[in-house]
């Protein structure tokens, strides 16, 4: 199955981490993969050896990473432009820019494992299985939303991924307790906490790291670092801007966050690394948004024009992949054009279909609260008239 | 006996009461219970064997049962409430945790919605202020916002209100701030059943749980009907228990205060003066309302107790609730509120004497109340 480049190149790699993973992402055959080198910048490490710059990856894998970027990409536009009709109420949180995070995470990990994030959550819930339509419905807060509408952009989940959570900083220790649960149920699973550079100064963070360090829990802490917490760059929020070393006895790594590569290649060997007993370990992904911290936010106050359109000139995620597959002769420009197309055609029906799903009903407004079967006698509306009977 | 011996010698009996209620609330109370129960075997156990009994018991037949908390472990609960659990379950299952409620707690609650069922204890349950964002805003309002997607089978407890001589920081009361939070149940035993009873359905129920337990009650021994030391035996939660069937005023308290509840009930029986009903939530939320409101339809009047700040208080949400139900038809008097001061507890003895109801203050409220008479 193996080619005998691919073996010297293992020998050579030796010292150098290739996971079990990466070689189970070789579906086809031999001739469908290829090797790819990193730029030298990619990793910065902290007490632990940094991945191999050369990736091995399969074709197939490359085009599914490019299109999953686009049709993200499309996903948060058209979020963009329901926000400006109005038709999204309250926070919207979009991630364009950062699509390399979530896309190179997923494809180095599989169903088992899990993620939590904050709020900025819409690619992580589609890269975990969500349909394009459940999201954008849950964001027009309609029936076909993936919680029924009544959550919202900061509340998506799948049985993987745990959303989607409004109170920055509060995810961490609970993903820690996910990554506990892996383990007290035996589960090889590796579970990865999200985290901002605004929020890594939180008080509750240090306490999950302890917890994870203390007890070896298999959990991989990420710092998405886009430099600014909101309206407040990373400088002026934080004493110590090395994300990847406030660790202190975690192990840590630095990664480009805009090349889809390295991500992939940083978070199958964090897997790697908590799935085989060494315990948690720190990712830092240096990445950048485009938009504002929210729709409420130009994004302009507090960075300036030339900078947001350097990071899109130079470091779009979806523009470095494009180049690879280019260079590498892994499609065409045409068969790129038709990938672009088939997205921006799979977000438009996605738009139709949750436009088109109706509000939940008003019974809805009662139910949940409690597990089915568990809940309670009453629930009491605005006045005494409006009691609810379960 | 001629009536007026009668009432002679029945007033010297309070006198005696009383005596031993300033010296030794503890005892007193314990002395009514024993007589408030009509146990057949003779069982007796205290509040904190109860809690353990419940939770070894919870522990052994469900494997996705753990424990957490400060000196929960080795040094076998702050309280000794989980003594001896560490040596049966081992240290997977029964955890000692930093000094760290937020994270924690936080742990405990992301562990929940992996599927595990945390028990997760707060030393006391003022520190877990540190921790209240996770308890509300991640516990409890996770299920309704994934649209049912989400479970969080988690029980959080810890002793409650009031000790002795801890102060301000140390007594605080939290039934009202949980029990206002929609996605959480929340329960207050009072006696050993109902704190292995309520424990039990707590950890079984799907939901997030807040128990309040009180550090005074641990060390009180109460009987223990045979149905109470099954292993199968669960309170509902949500369903308050009549301790006392009564005809002219009904009290109702959770926690701590039905014990004082139950001494002035009886006191005032002996006295001649009234025979009151006494009713132990033991649920704070969902409050039993059906049962205080077919009290008050048969007695017309109505004294809540309580231990915590009178502002917003539990006894407050009663007495909103009669008012708006077809109990205030029945009223003869306006409901009263007996509860904690408005103040933060001080720790000069003197002065604590004035933080918390007691018997006396339940029983000089009762017998002002009934002096009243709507029109009168």
């Amino acid at each position: 199955m193996f080619s005998t480049q691919k073996i010297s190149l293992a020998k050579v790699a030796a010292k150098a981490f290739i996971t079990p993973l990466t070689v189970r992402t070789f579906a086809s055959s031999a001739a469908r993969n290829v090797s790819i080198n990193l730029h030298k910048g990619s990793f910065e490490s902290y007490n632990c050896d940094a991945p191999s710059l050369d990736v091995e990856i399969s074709k197939d894998e490359l085009v599914r990473m490019y299109k999953s970027m686009v049709t993200m990409r499309r996903m948060e536009m058209a979020s963009d432009g329901l926000y400006k009709a109005k038709l999204i109420r309250g926070f919207c949180h979009l991630c364009t820019g950062q699509e390399a995070v979530a896309v190179g995470m997923e494809t180095a990990l599989t169903a088992e494992d899990n993620i939590i994030t904050a709020y900025r959550c819409h690619g992580f819930t589609y890269m975990r299985g969500a349909s394009i339509t459940s999201i954008l419905a849950e964001l027009l807060g309609r029936k076909a939303g993936i919680s029924g509408g009544k959550g919202g952009s900061m509340h998506m989940f799948t049985p993987n991924f745990f959303g989607g959570n409004g109170i920055v900083g509060a995810q961490v220790p609970l993903g820690a307790g996910i990554a506990f649960a892996q383990k007290y149920k035996g589960h090889k699973a590796a579970t990865f906490s999200l985290y901002g550079d605004g929020a890594s100064n939180q008080g509750q963070v240090f306490e999950a790291y302890n917890m994870a360090k203390l007890w070896e829990l298999p959990a991989v802490f990420v710092c998405e670092n886009n430099r600014y917490g909101m309206g407040t760059a990373a400088n002026r929020s934080s004493a110590n801007t090395s994300y990847f070393k406030r660790g202190d006895y975690i192990p840590g790594l630095r990664v480009n966050g805009m090349d889809v590569l390295a991500v992939h290649q940083a978070v199958a060997y964090a897997k790697e690394w908590t799935v085989s007993g060494k315990g948690p370990l720190l990712l830092e992904m240096e990445t950048y948004r485009y938009g504002g911290h929210s729709m409420s936010d130009p994004g302009t106050t507090y960075r300036t024009r030339e900078e947001i359109q350097h990071m899109r000139s130079n470091n779009d995620p979806i523009t470095g992949l494009k180049q690879r597959l280019l260079e590498f002769n892994i499609i065409t420009e045409d068969e790129m054009k038709a990938i672009d197309k088939a997205a921006r055609v799979e977000v438009d029906q996605a738009v139709e279909e949750a436009k088109a799903s109706g509000e939940p009903d008003i019974s809805e407004f009662w139910t949940q609260i409690y597990q089915k079967g568990s809940g309670v006698p009453t629930a009491r509306g605005r006045e005494p008239e409006e009691f609810h009977h379960y | 006996m001629s009536s007026i011996l009668k009432k002679a010698a029945v007033v010297s009996i309070p006198t005696v009461r009383q005596a031993l209620l300033r010296s030794n609330p503890v005892l007193a109370t314990s002395l009514l219970a024993k007589r408030a129960y009509n146990s057949k075997n003779g069982v007796e156990m205290t509040v904190r064997d109860a809690l353990n009994s419940a939770l070894e018991e919870e522990m052994t037949a469900d494997e996705k049962v753990y424990l957490l908390g400060e000196e929960v472990g080795q040094y076998n609960g702050a309280y000794k409430v989980s003594k001896g659990l560490l040596d049966k379950f081992g240290p997977k299952r029964v955890i000692d945790t930093p000094i760290t409620e937020s994270g924690f707690c936080g742990l405990a609650v992301g562990s929940a919605f992996a599927g595990l069922k945390p028990v997760c204890e707060f030393m006391t349950w003022n520190f877990a202020m540190q921790a209240i964002d996770q308890i509300v805003n991640s516990a409890a309002k996770t299920h309704y916002m994934s649209g049912g997607n989400v479970n969080c089978p988690i029980t959080f407890r810890g002793p409650n209100g009031a000790a002795a001589g801890v102060a301000a920081q140390h007594s605080q009361c939290f039934a009202a701030w949980y029990g206002s939070v929609p996605g959480l149940k929340v329960v207050s035993p009072w006696n050993s059943e109902d704190a292995k009873g309520l424990l039990k359905a707590a950890i079984r129920d799907p939901n997030p749980v807040v128990v309040l337990e009180n550090e005074l009650m641990y060390g009180i021994s109460f009987p223990m009907s045979e149905a109470a030391l099954s292993k199968d035996f669960v309170v509902e939660i949500g369903k308050a228990k009549i301790e006392k069937a009564g005809t002219d005023i009904t009290i109702v308290a959770h926690s701590r205060s039905v014990g004082f509840a139950l001494e002035a009930a009886y006191l005032l029986e002996k006295e001649g003066i009234c025979s009151a009903e006494v009713i132990n939530l033991r649920s704070i939320r969902p409050l039993d309302t059906e049962t205080i409101i077919k009290s008050v339809k048969k007695t017309n009047r109505l004294v809540t107790v309580e231990g915590g700040w009178p502002q917003y208080g539990v006894g407050s949400e009663i007495c909103a609730q009669i008012m708006e139900s077809e109990a205030f038809d029945h009223l003869d008097a306006p409901v009263v509120r007996v509860t904690g001061a408005d103040v933060p507890t001080p720790y000069a003895q003197n002065l604590e004497a004035f933080a918390f109801p007691d018997t006396e203050v339940i029983a000089r409220v009762i017998k002002r109340t009934l002096t009243k008479k709507i029109g009168a």
